[in-house]
């Protein structure tokens, strides 16, 4: 059951009070504008162990993505497919309202939100991951751990999820003949086959105002949040509405125009994450 | 990938109409009825096509635990949930990560409407089944919802009509269907409030130039006007044939 959230940190009225008189002269109260994003600082290769990986700072958020490559068997319908499986952890430490045990509805939402936005655009090319049709192929472990939550974590998770793929490497896979078993050759690792470069950008409403990469302070007073996922080549990829508010059409208008620029202070911000070595 | 499949994903849209004999700004038929359960203080069955999704309201009421409360509304508490003869090939019971998602956003799609305020303490408990899957369930149960919790006598903004738009073959169409949502580029569910002009859930699956997103909203609130209609005609023909005893 999905139930109205109760325990939304306290804002006091008079925060609310100054958010909004800072937003009615298009002023945020960390000081940015209603478009700015916030600085964003890229950490690859942070768990030696993980095939990719990397901790994104997002202004005081911080996400790990750490991507695991296994050898497993394809799907029924899928035999000339490798597999993508993501997966979200809120764990406990990242913020008062996060509690041990298996990912609430909020970690779900955002797993989702970022396998839709890579999956039927084909930003991975799950057709390269195959190693023996219909028999073995890679499965592709996307796993996000917020560490730190003030606000916009899809964004955040979005970032380090591409940033942890593009870097990640895999070991080179044959197979003998004769016995007709897989061979690994961990001299020889081969990068995942990106296709397009996706990122989401969420932009929050509160009132009538749109501020992009919202803190947590301004998701707490918002009316609902708005995610919209691009391609490199201009394309949507995903949209998701969550908060307990509405969007008129206005709204979506200028949350379009907001969310399009951030995609591009976004990837110029990190773009030198994004250069394969 | 099986013939079928192939034959499918060929030709969805042939002479300008769908396989199940559609424009593509045509909706499914759509019967609407309120009041189908007794226990409930609010039900609705809804039908777009063979897409039969049933709702009910229990509430407003105790919330149990204390800590499930809020002193300045009610809380609403909201399961979306498929039936496991609903669909092909036998769904388990044990919800899903899928529906735990969309238990999420519907509820947030029905939050706006609801006057909340009104019931400090209490707790408003909306359950959706799925009993037949053919597309746009999730929409189906924001539109069978919304009628229960009218059917329950609950204070609302306005009722909140569901409705998917789909991309099928390159063409934007309405109110898609299963086969449609599987084999089509893109399915984008939406809720509106109406007649107060507001979106209340938009999610999109697959992909979009800019340019078709605005023209699938605009055919999403074209649809949703029509559910619209249905929803009221279902609620005055069930209070006014009350009038009548």
């Amino acid at each position: 059951m999905s139930i109205t959230p109760v325990d939304i940190p306290v804002i006091p009225a008079l925060k609310r009070t100054a958010i909004l008189n800072l937003l009615s002269r298009s002023q945020r109260i960390d000081g940015r504008s209603p478009s700015d994003t916030r600085n964003i600082e890229i950490s690859l290769g942070v768990i030696p162990n993980a095939n990719g990986s990397a901790h994104v700072k997002l202004g005081l958020t911080q996400v790990i993505a750490g991507i695991k490559a296994e050898i497993g068997s394809p799907f029924q319908d899928t035999p000339n497919m490798g597999n993508l499986i993501v997966n979200a952890e809120f764990v406990p430490l990242a913020s008062p309202t996060f509690e041990p045990g298996p990912p609430d509805e909020r970690a779900i939402e955002l797993a989702r939100i970022i396998d839709r936005s890579l999956r039927d655009v084909r930003a991975i090319d799950l057709e390269k991951l195959v190693i023996i049709p219909g028999r073995k192929v890679w499965n592709i472990f996307i796993d996000i751990y917020v560490i730190d939550h003030d606000g916009n974590l899809v964004d955040a998770s979005s970032i380090a999820t591409l940033a942890a793929l593009l870097s990640a490497k895999i070991p080179r896979a044959s197979v003998n003949q004769d016995k007709g078993e897989v061979i690994l050759d961990p001299a020889n690792r081969d990068e995942i086959p990106v296709r397009k470069r996706v990122l989401t950008v969420t932009v929050a409403k509160i009132e009538d105002h749109l501020v992009v990469d919202p803190s947590l302070e301004e998701e707490t007073v918002a009316d609902a949040l708005l995610t919209i996922a691009f391609s490199e080549d201009g394309l949507i990829t995903g949209i998701q509405k969550s908060g307990m508010g509405t969007f008129k059409r206005e709204h979506l208008k200028k949350a379009m125009e907001l969310a399009k620029n951030a995609y591009k202070s976004y990837i110029s911000q990190i773009s030198q994450f994004l250069v394969r070595s | 990938m099986s013939e079928e499949k192939v034959e499918a994903k060929r030709k969805l849209i042939e002479g300008g109409k769908r396989r199940d004999g559609r424009g593509p700004e045509d909706i499914r038929p759509l019967h609407f009825e309120v009041r189908v359960l007794k226990n409930a203080n609010g039900s609705a069955l809804v039908q777009y096509g063979n897409t039969k999704v049933l709702a009910a309201v229990y509430g407003p009421r105790d919330p149990g635990a204390r800590s499930m409360a809020l002193p300045h509304r009610a809380v609403l508490r909201c399961r979306y949930h498929m039936a496991p003869f609903s669909t092909h090939e036998r769904k388990s019971p044990a919800p899903s990560r899928r529906e735990i998602e969309l238990s999420k956003v519907v509820r947030e799609a029905l939050e706006p409407a609801v006057i909340t305020e009104s019931f400090p303490r209490t707790a408003i408990d909306i359950f959706i089944e799925v009993l037949n899957a053919d597309g746009g369930t999730r929409t189906a149960g924001i539109t069978a919802a919304s009628l229960a919790l009218a059917d329950a006598g609950i204070p609302m903004r306005d009722l909140v009509a569901g409705i998917a738009v789909g991309k099928v073959d390159g063409v934007l169409v309405l109110d898609i269907n299963e086969e449609e949502d599987m084999y089509g580029e893109a399915d984008m569910p939406m809720a509106f409030m109406p007649s107060l002009g507001l979106i209340t859930l938009i999610q999109l699956n697959g992909t979009l130039s800019e340019e078709e997103f605005w023209s699938a909203i605009e055919l999403g609130l074209k649809g949703a006007e029509k559910v619209y209609e249905a929803q009221k005609e279902a609620l005055r023909k069930r209070y006014a044939s009350v009038e009548q005893v």
